[in-house]
């Protein structure tokens, strides 16, 4: 496409990438450097990135804290984060396919009406919406933490638009086959959206897995509480004994780091899409 | 489609929405409105008692001396935050946009902040914003400069934020731009070529007018972001030293789950959302002068 350039432009480019790189790993570095050390060895000058004495001792305070269990808070957010997936990526499936293959007299309206709550910033919604789980007794359970998943006018929009370009004459023929549209939907629909539907289900995911303020407000007890409230909690617990809050940072960032490594192209392709954060 | 028109059909329609209805009623619509009906209240929650106070609450906040210190520290944010994201993004996103091997390396690389936790990003960032033994503190030590005590400074802490916030969107931004520049035609840079036009040419005249509509939208989508900006302050800073960091966000939230004051934080929460559509139509009237939509 463009000329080759030159070989001071090539340095240049090298240059700018590796500082950019450099930049955004070193705080990463800094962080598993600091979590082998011990709480004498990690305020140094100059900074020893090799501990010389590499120790554990961060990660086994992390599994031994007082009050509340880092395994357990794991287990919840696993188990938060797989079920908020499924049931804002599912209501939002279901949505979107009443609104392209069952439309109905009104049914564009009330698709106006989603689009337009997605105006609607989470701050003016999150008083109201603790109020309203606290009248449904749903304050500190999990039901609760999820519900609010339901209402995921971005994901309705996504689905519709790629379910717009199936073709109906496959759902008709499964129709004729004698196929309920239940069936029609869980064994043609979804797979045919598979990649649209597998993009969502990452994004939904890595959100739910770092959400932060919402589980901190609605789980209050310590054996419910997530991942990332339990290490928000930490900071302030452990100040200065960085090496036990970077143990905690490893291995909160670790699961998901593993997820994307993994799923790297599909979780790319949502950027475009307009999804994560 | 076709489809039968009987009872199964409509059965069918009411179950598969009614899910995403209640979504949409019970959490996002009834709330919208109760809010505001709690914003003119004076509703303790604790106390269990709700009086009509009328536009009470939104004199209190908006003639108090609070409001103008919450403002400044969020345009500071915004203003710190927005010109070097766009710029870091714009860089690194020409950058993935040529080949080079080990592309997917970095490319990588620039992600992993998007990917993490901002509770993680903030419990790292303080360590490395710490005073004297921080890794930032130490990297200028190295060259002379003696650091602040970043986060307990009045001065610095509002900029230790950002600097964790650019450090942790730049990524998510650059593959926004990788994207915009992957679908300009490559025509448009041979012709220039032809005519013998420089890189710098090339950038001003080609990839930048051809990139704005992303830009506004980056722009846009930045500033919605950065006034709810939340996560990061209650972490690094809780809004300290002495109220230097306090932003809307963390202000609802200390007034809705720590004093219990709903009708106060509903309030707030109105004037940010004011805030954030006044921002944002604002831009959208500005974008004619320089946004290009003819390519």
């Amino acid at each position: 496409m463009r000329k080759k350039r030159s070989v001071v432009g090539t340095i240049a480019f090298y240059l700018v990438l590796i500082l950019l790189a450099t930049i955004t790993l070193i705080p990463f570095m800094w962080m598993l450097s600091s979590s082998f050390k011990s709480a004498e060895t990690i305020r140094t000058i100059p900074i020893r990135w090799i501990p010389e004495h590499p120790s554990l001792e961060g990660y086994r305070r992390v599994f031994n804290m007082e009050g509340f269990s880092f395994v357990r808070a794991s287990l919840n957010s696993l188990f938060l984060s797989v079920a908020c997936t499924i049931v804002q990526v599912m209501s939002a499936c279901m949505a979107a396919f009443v609104f392209t293959k069952m439309p109905f007299k009104g049914s564009n309206k009330l698709f106006g009406l989603y689009l337009a709550t997605m105006m609607i910033p989470g701050t003016v919604t999150m008083v109201p919406n603790y109020i309203i789980l606290r009248m449904m007794g749903l304050l500190n359970t999990y039901t609760g933490l999820i519900l609010p998943s339901l209402a995921n006018a971005f994901g309705v929009f996504l689905m519709r638009q790629s379910m717009l370009s199936l073709n109906d004459s496959y759902l008709e023929s499964a129709m004729l086959d004698g196929a309920t549209l239940y069936r029609v939907f869980f064994v043609i629909v979804l797979p045919m959206v598979g990649p649209t539907l597998a993009t969502m289900i990452l994004l939904a995911f890595m959100g739910s897995w770092n959400s932060y303020l919402w589980p901190l407000i609605v789980l209050t007890s310590t054996s419910k509480q997530t991942l990332q409230v339990v290490l928000g909690n930490m900071n302030g617990i452990y100040k200065n004994k960085e090496n036990i809050l970077m143990a905690g940072a490893v291995l909160t960032i670790m699961p998901i780091l593993v997820v994307y490594l993994l799923t790297q192209s599909k979780v790319d392709s949502g950027i475009s899409l307009g999804g994560l954060k | 489609m076709y489809l039968p028109k009987n009872h199964s059909r409509r059965t069918a329609v009411a179950v598969f929405l009614t899910p995403s209805l209640i979504g949409v009623f019970v959490f996002c619509l009834i709330p919208m409105v109760s809010s505001f009906v709690f914003s003119l209240m004076d509703y303790d929650l604790l106390a269990g008692t709700m009086k009509f106070t009328g536009l009470k609450n939104f004199i209190q906040i908006l003639t108090g001396k609070e409001f103008p210190q919450v403002l400044k520290h969020t345009l500071t944010y915004l203003v710190l935050y927005l010109p070097i994201i766009l710029m870091a993004s714009l860089a690194e996103g020409m950058l993935l946009n040529h080949d080079f091997p080990g592309r997917g390396f970095f490319r990588t690389v620039f992600y992993l902040p998007v990917i993490t936790s901002w509770v993680a990003a903030a419990v790292v960032w303080t360590w490395v914003l710490s005073g004297k033994y921080g890794l930032l503190n130490q990297a200028l030590a190295v060259v002379g400069i003696d650091g602040p005590a970043w986060l307990s400074s009045k001065d610095w802490a509002m900029p230790g934020i950002v600097m964790a916030a650019l450090w942790k969107d730049t990524g998510y931004y650059a593959l926004m731009v990788l994207a915009a520049l992957k679908s300009i035609d490559p025509t448009y840079y041979e012709a220039a070529a032809i005519d013998g036009a420089g890189s710098g040419r090339r950038f001003f005249s080609i990839t930048l007018p051809l990139l704005s509509p992303t830009l506004f939208m980056m722009v846009v989508i930045n500033v919605i972001y950065g006034l709810q900006v939340c996560d990061a302050v209650l972490i690094m800073t809780n809004g300290d030293p002495g109220g230097a960091t306090t932003v809307f966000l963390e202000r609802i939230y200390k007034y809705a789950f720590k004093q219990y004051k709903m009708g106060v934080a509903s309030a707030y929460s109105w004037i940010l959302f004011i805030l954030i559509l006044i921002f944002t139509l604002v831009q959208f009237r500005l974008q004619k002068k320089w946004v290009n939509y003819d390519a």
